[in-house]
């Protein structure tokens, strides 16, 4: 048979080999990948999205350090069932500061996506300490430390730099008041107008109901109370962009 | 003086470690530079130990360089063993606290952590451990030639456990960048590059050695493995760190892109990683263990060259329904059910290198154990298409189906095929005339299957409970069940569960025990001098 002969050729030599191994799995890739940098409704632009605050970026990072993707989703699926239980269906939008991704591959428990402003401050301080105090059959580990543990920002304003070589738009102004931004956001009292500009809608107050310190549990709450939040689906045309 | 440059270099790392702890940027990095600083020093006292002076004159006894190097081979068979129990072990843990919560220690042992840690446990250190060591061993016997590269297999060897243990103390510290099965952080996601880099050299450095004119099958496997996994490490790993003297980094992509990029890393984890590398070590050691020949050399061509190209595009079946456009949710359906042909060609092609040995099944475990986990990587392969179907997947996504389909796979035929090899491996490497006890794989091999069992059925009826449950209306047009209400209705597969994972787990440690055995060169009294082909059926 021809084709037998022909690949004997390829068993015989090692860097042919090679070369059509590794074409063969770079096809794949390409084409479904790199399209997704230029489709419209992948990179679309929707009113109200903006980059996290400083201090929910600073929460969202404890929410990956805690591994809290493991167990919880954030993308809700365009399901009667679904949509009713967790609000509208997620949009590519929404995610386009998320660097990584939290959409997330398991629900432990329930998806996440559109939880800010579901409960309350005092609700989520409670139930990420102990959890099974206010839902008994919860299966969800404890994190009361995070409300004895000091938010460590010093090098907030490196993490917006980061971001901002990825793309995020951060401004060099929300950069150079990064520190200042994120401890007047947890703080009633503070200064806030510059903040209000540079970010809109955005929750201004103690998370924690603990104003004498900033924690890691003010910047969790914050984070996870901003979630869904910020698209306003009443004047969202979801026509606009067809896949 | 031997060893010299190695004191040198891992000293000098050892003191890099220390400089970067001292001007960390951050608490975390700190302490995981501290835990590197350490482990580089111990090697480094080891290394020196071992110095040997040599007086001037004197003759260097000089290593035999023409026999095959199996030393760092045995090591590899020890550190999977290893590994393996350490990543049982956590499954089982982080099963438990599934089923008991209060087993959640916070913070440094809470499931958010230990999840990766079980993950990265069993796939790279159990999983990698064996594909290194077994594709060392495979490549020269099949090449007739040495390894390539002298002691760089050494590093190979030493620089992967590195990465296992800075990846594993990491994620319990919460150094994560959250893109599943690659959460290790940037500085440690560069280590394993350079020891990648190392192993393809030593690898196909040994290929160009070859005394063979051809390459045989299994290297293919091996080789498009190591290849794809290195193309696919540094596309899903591409970050900003924040600082080089700090963990934390951001992802080059975001949002929908991002996510297809981990998904295409993810689903070709499993393809190369847990599916064409482990092909490589069915393909060498179950014609070995049936003493007959692979059973089509064409269907070996077809089925690899197919399985290579379709796998790569199978990654959206995990974005169904999601953000991601439908036109790439549906090529990445068509191509997974697709992929059921190739994966059953190389089931096909194990199985059917037992014509003519069949009868062996009666007397060998070993080989049962092969035909076992060939049978689970059929069974693994037809269920993935079906859940890639976008219907199914609506009800099996987010549930514990995923789960169970994953184990059924990992557990059945990754973890089946590489405990057949190692007790394929173990006599050889040590010279022993066989193993302490054949029996005792038996008894390996029914446990382990019997949990793999009770683990895949029951997380069937946990996803599909929870799946139908989630979507369940009353008359009056209302959502049934609270989520809460779907949590507690699997609290009991969630404790069968746990009681699968240990029975796997008491295999394992029987492996272990018989390994230690066999080692140690002890042979039972009840069969002294008889070889295992005569053994009596059970």
């Amino acid at each position: 048979m021809l084709f037998l002969s022909q690949h004997a050729k390829l068993e015989r030599n090692l860097s042919l080999m090679f070369v059509f191994s590794l074409i063969a799995v770079l096809i794949g890739g390409i084409v479904e990948i790199a399209p997704l940098f230029y489709v419209k409704n992948t990179i679309e632009k929707v009113e109200g999205m903006r980059p996290y605050t400083p201090l929910e970026l600073a929460g969202r990072d404890i929410y990956i350090r805690e591994g809290c993707y493991v167990c919880h989703s954030q993308m809700i699926r365009p399901f009667r069932d679904e949509v009713e239980r967790y609000g509208h269906y997620s949009l590519a939008a929404e995610s386009m500061y998320d660097h990584p991704f939290q959409w997330g591959s398991k629900r432990t428990g329930p998806d996440l996506a559109r939880v800010g402003g579901r409960y309350s401050d005092e609700w989520h301080v409670q139930h990420l300490k102990n959890p099974q105090s206010v839902v008994p059959e919860s299966i969800m580990p404890k994190y009361s430390f995070l409300a004895e543990t000091e938010l460590l920002p010093k090098n907030i304003a490196g993490h917006l730099k980061a971001n901002a070589v990825v793309g995020v738009p951060y401004t060099p102004e929300m950069i150079a008041n990064a520190l200042a931004d994120l401890q007047a956001q947890a703080d009633p009292d503070a200064d806030t107008d510059g903040l209000e500009e540079r970010y809109q809608k955005i929750s201004i107050r103690d998370f924690d109901g603990d104003p004498q310190a900033i924690t890691e549990m003010d910047a969790l709450v914050a984070y996870l109370q901003m979630l869904g939040t910020l698209v306003d689906f009443e004047a969202y045309k979801q026509n606009e962009n067809l896949r | 003086m031997k060893n010299l440059p190695e004191v040198l270099i891992v000293g000098l790392g050892a003191f890099l470690a220390l400089l970067a702890t001292a001007f960390s940027k951050d608490n975390l990095f700190q302490v995981h530079m501290g835990i590197l600083c350490f482990i580089l020093v111990g090697s480094t006292i080891v290394l020196l130990r071992r110095i040997e002076f040599v007086s001037p004159g004197a003759e260097t006894v000089a290593t035999d360089s023409s026999s095959y190097m199996d030393d760092v081979i045995r090591f590899g068979v020890i550190a999977t063993v290893f590994w393996g129990i350490v990543g049982f072990l956590v499954g089982v843990v982080i099963a438990a606290q599934l089923a008991w919560p209060f087993l959640n220690i916070e913070p440094y042992f809470n499931f958010g952590r230990l999840r990766p840690l079980h993950t990265s446990a069993v796939i790279f250190a159990f999983g990698g451990n064996a594909l290194i060591c077994t594709s060392f061993y495979v490549v020269q016997r099949t090449c007739r030639a040495r390894l390539y590269g002298g002691d760089l297999a050494w590093f190979v060897f030493w620089g992967y456990q590195l990465f296992i243990v800075m990846a594993a103390t990491g994620y319990l510290l919460g150094i994560t960048q959250s893109k599943e099965y690659a959460e290790p952080e940037w500085y440690v996601d560069i280590w394993l590059t350079v020891v990648w880099v190392a192993y393809l050299v030593v690898f196909m450095g040994t290929i160009v050695k070859r005394k063979e004119p051809h390459i045989y099958v299994a290297n293919w496997f091996y080789l498009s493995f190591i290849v794809t996994v290195a193309m696919l490490h540094l596309v899903n790993n591409a970050s900003v760190p924040v600082s080089f003297l700090g963990v934390k980094s951001y992802s080059a992509f975001s949002g929908v892109q991002d996510a297809l990029t981990q998904w295409w890393y993810g689903h070709n984890a499993v393809g190369f990683f847990l599916t064409a590398g482990f092909l490589g070590m069915m393909y060498y050691f179950v014609p070995k263990q049936a003493g007959r020949p692979v059973y089509s050399y064409r269907l070996s061509i077809i089925h690899f060259w197919a399985l290579i190209f379709l796998y790569i595009w199978a990654g959206p079946h995990h974005l169904h329904y999601t953000a991601l456009p439908d036109w790439a949710q549906t090529l990445g359906m068509v191509f997974s059910i697709m992929l059921w042909m190739p994966s059953w060609g190389g089931m096909i092609n194990g199985l059917m290198t037992l014509q003519g040995a069949w009868d062996k099944l009666r007397t060998d475990p070993i080989l049962r154990m092969f035909v076992i986990s060939l049978a689970f990587y059929g069974m693994s392969t037809f269920e993935g298409p079906v859940m890639s179907i976008k219907s199914v997947n609506s009800l099996s996504h987010y549930t514990d189906w995923t789960i169970g389909h994953v184990h059924s796979g990992a557990l059945g035929w990754n973890g089946m095929i590489v405990f057949g090899s190692l007790y394929y491996l173990v006599p050889k490497l040590w010279s022993r005339r066989q193993l302490y006890s054949l029996k005792l794989v038996n008894w390996h091999l029914w446990l382990a299957t019997l949990g793999i069992v009770i683990y895949a059925a029951v997380m069937w009826v946990a996803g599909i409970t929870q799946g139908l449950m989630w979507r369940e209306y009353d008359d009056q047009g209302f959502l049934v069940n609270s989520f809460i209400e779907t949590v507690s209705a699997i609290h009991p597969e969630y404790v069968m569960r746990t009681v699968g994972g240990l029975l796997y787990l008491s295999g394992a440690i029987l492996m272990v025990y018989n390994f230690w055995r066999t080692i140690r060169g002890d042979t039972p009294e009840t069969v002294t001098s008889v070889s295992p082909s005569t053994v009596p059926a059970e």
